[in-house]
């Protein structure tokens, strides 16, 4: 079962390799990972995309902790939570087919943020599935190349139920 | 205790440190880009430099003086080929949890990356079989990175901490307030063990008809010895003990059933096989251990305690998880036992599996083998010595035969397994244990990994006493191409290129003797135990050919455990 890691690590050198040097030392799957600034200067996000059975999982969460960088693991899976994942995706396109790249683009909301007389650039940013479908479509037109971010997730906030007695009083 | 602050150098703040932590010995050698810690370290007068001869022996010399003493052990070593030398004793230390810190000089900042002269990238070397490094890039951050160091390399679950220090951070000054505590938001070891998890443990232990405890080296790194003891002794509980964990309770208690796991006693093997109530005190079902995984004490509920989370449901899982301190935990649950199990069946069980098949040596033909003479080592030292290995045939026996009656005197390779180990780590222990004889039993393969060391032993007049069990052969591997490599005894064989050990030893100015036959061996270790004027080196000659038993084979059940050489007649 895939599984999000959330990883709040020290922003100091190394920490990201200390990480990355764990998860092929024990060999752990990564799909995605992704690192950059949160709030507070001195800590990084890092947001981990990995695959494997229960036992697995429950051992990457433990390791990942064992690091001295780590300050907190939160495993976002099955939690209410907002995944992103952002793509620029080169495609070519020939007389009469950009229009088609452009709408598909729209249906999406992604945005072309790049065109050239042979091809046309697309930004699409969405829960990884969503960037799959969209990659699903273009692939016919020929796609020239594709950067992808790797997920960045957050857990949404806690969702208040509302309370009439609260409302009235 | 200083107050105000005052300029210092890096290389006066490493000694300020260093006298802060109260370190004793410095086990290192020098080199371009530790000369300036050198140079300041001629007039230091709170601790004594240890020169070795290699920087392998500095790390296993730090590994053998933090296991006997319980207290971290230092290493310092210059930049490159200094650095990359210590890595297989770091790793050492990784996988049996020894708390040593390494310092390794490194070329100035400026130039780190460049391919510079002696320039490694140890930090990153090293990253995987730390349990924490740092590169020191500011001399402002020296003093507060060392006390990290000895505080990571020394709670929770021990460990090896490398920092590495470049020539130009050694070079600057800065003002010096040692810290008095460092905080550290990603690292608080858990200490307490959970208390209902610890009354449900209790309530297990009461009620059962088969429990069995499975003793590992953690009991020793927690000074929980004596807890042990007493909660066993109070409710009569077998005691089987890992490699690491040899001495955590005596080896000539009855309750005592020896080492358990591949050349583990068969007595200690059927009981985990076959017990009810498995707990696990500060061990980690090693493959060593359990064997076939599958197959591993499969009638238990598993209790396991474990200062180390990630040690929980790694290889085996377990029932009932307890992290935190050994000793702690063993405090809390000998607390809170009011009534003790029934277990007259369950012992004589085990003790009709100890009568059943014993530890057997032949011993009637007139010649020499290891067992006898380690089983007379430890008569003559009463097993109150401190016995150093090396990795093979001889550190099995030694485990078996040996009956270690103290905690911090067994220091083996368990988890690296690495040759070489015995003597440097010999001489490390020598330094912290002045009252009981400090014996290394080498082999002749493995004591030649690391000879060099003498050099050290003998300049430091050290009473260490290097029993070279020299069977001409890498035994274990050997054994392993006896059994289950077609007799192909490929490169194992040394009766050819092995060197004249009493001449040898001479060379060294180390008193050294020889022997072959099982007549001599009193008199020549009443000789070595009574000689206190440095090392003391006797080659015994033994049978060629002998094999451990019992041996369960790699990756098997305790079903297809091996207890004797089948006769020639029986293989068909």
């Amino acid at each position: 079962m895939k599984h999000t890691i959330s990883v709040l690590v020290e922003n100091q050198f190394g920490a990201f390799n200390r990480v990355a040097t764990m998860f092929s030392g024990k060999g752990f799957n990564i799909h995605s990972i992704s690192i950059g600034e949160t709030e507070t200067h001195e800590v990084s996000r890092m947001t981990i995309v990995t695959e494997g059975e229960d036992k697995i999982m429950e051992q990457v969460v433990k390791q990942l902790n064992r690091l001295i960088d780590t300050i907190k693991v939160i495993d976002l899976t099955g939690q209410s939570r907002v995944e992103r994942d952002l793509a620029l995706i080169t495609v070519f396109y020939q007389k009469g087919t950009r229009a088609e790249i452009i709408s598909i683009c729209d249906i999406f909301r992604g945005n072309v943020v790049d065109i050239n007389n042979k091809t046309i650039t697309l930004e699409i940013t969405g829960p990884p599935d969503k960037i799959d479908a969209v990659v699903n479509v273009l692939e016919p037109y020929g796609i020239k190349e594709m950067a992808r971010s790797g997920t960045v997730a957050l857990k949404r906030g806690e969702q208040l139920k509302f309370d009439k007695n609260s409302v009235t009083q | 205790m200083r107050t105000t602050k005052q300029k210092l150098s890096g290389a006066d703040i490493f000694f300020e440190c260093l006298r802060q932590e109260k370190v004793e010995y410095i086990f290192g050698y020098p080199g371009g880009a530790v000369l300036k810690i050198y140079e300041k370290l001629y007039d230091v007068k709170h601790l004594k430099h240890i020169l070795v001869r290699h920087e392998q022996g500095a790390a296993h010399m730090a590994e053998g003086y933090a296991k006997a003493s319980g207290k971290v052990g230092v290493v310092l070593v210059t930049s490159g080929p200094g650095a990359t030398n210590t890595v297989t004793g770091i790793a050492d230390a990784y996988m049996d949890s020894v708390p040593i810190v390494v310092f390794s000089g490194q070329v100035p900042t400026h130039l780190i990356g460049n391919d510079a002269f002696q320039e490694a990238d140890i930090v990153g070397i090293t990253r995987p079989i730390t349990k924490h490094n740092f590169l020191v890039r500011d001399v402002n951050e020296l003093a507060a990175t060392i006390k990290k160091a000895f505080f990571i390399a020394s709670t929770g679950r021990p460990g090896p901490v490398l920092v590495d220090l470049p020539k130009d951070v050694v070079n600057s000054v800065c003002e010096f307030e040692y810290p008095e505590k460092v905080e550290m938001r990603g690292y608080k070891p858990t200490f307490l063990g959970h208390q209902n998890q610890i009354k449900k443990a209790a309530e297990l232990i009461k009620n059962a008809k088969r429990p069995l405890l499975y003793v590992g080296g953690g009991v020793i790194m927690s000074n929980g010895e004596r807890e042990l003891r007493l909660f066993a002794k109070e409710n009569n509980l077998p005691v089987t003990m890992t490699l690491q964990g040899l001495g955590a309770f005596p080896g000539t208690d009855p309750q005592s059933l020896g080492m358990l796991g591949m050349h583990g006693t068969y007595w200690a093997n059927q009981a985990v096989n076959n017990c009810d109530v498995l707990m696990s005190l500060g061990a980690r079902f090693d493959d060593r251990v359990t064997g076939k995984v599958e197959t591993f004490a499969t009638k238990a509920y598993k209790i396991h305690v474990d200062i180390d989370p990630t040690c929980i449901d790694k290889n085996v899982i377990v029932d009932l998880p307890i992290v935190g301190d050994v000793k702690h935990v063993l405090a809390e649950l000998a607390a809170e036992m009011n009534e003790s199990p029934h277990l007259d069946e369950w012992w004589e069980q085990i003790n009709s599996w100890r009568e059943e098949c014993p530890l057997h040596y032949e011993n009637n033909d007139g010649k020499l083998r290891s067992e006898f003479i380690i089983e007379k080592i430890s008569e003559k030292t009463k097993g109150e010595a401190v016995i150093v290995t090396d990795v093979g045939q001889h550190q099995m026996w030694t485990s078996q035969y040996y009956k270690f009656n103290n905690p911090r005197s067994h220091l083996t390779s368990g988890g690296l397994g690495t040759m070489g180990f015995g003597l440097p780590a010999a001489i490390g222990a020598a330094f912290a244990v002045k009252d009981r004889p400090v014996i290394c039993i080498t082999g002749d393969g493995g004591f030649q990994m690391n000879m060099q060391e003498l050099a050290t032993a003998v300049f430091n007049k050290l009473p260490i006493k290097i029993f070279i069990i020299n069977n001409s052969f890498l035994g274990m591997v050997r054994q392993w191409q006896e059994l289950f490599h077609a007799e192909k005894y490929s490169f194992t064989d040394l009766s050819e290129s092995n060197p004249d050990f009493v001449k040898l030893g001479e060379a060294f100015g180390v008193k050294s003797m020889s022997v072959n036959s099982p007549g001599n061996v009193d008199q020549v270790l009443d000789e070595a135990l009574s000689y206190n004027d440095g090392p003391f080196l006797v080659e015994f000659k033994v049978v060629k050919e002998d094999m451990v038993f019992p041996i369960i084979p790699a990756g098997k059940s305790v079903k297809e455990i091996m207890t004797k050489r089948l006769d020639p007649k029986e293989m068909v």
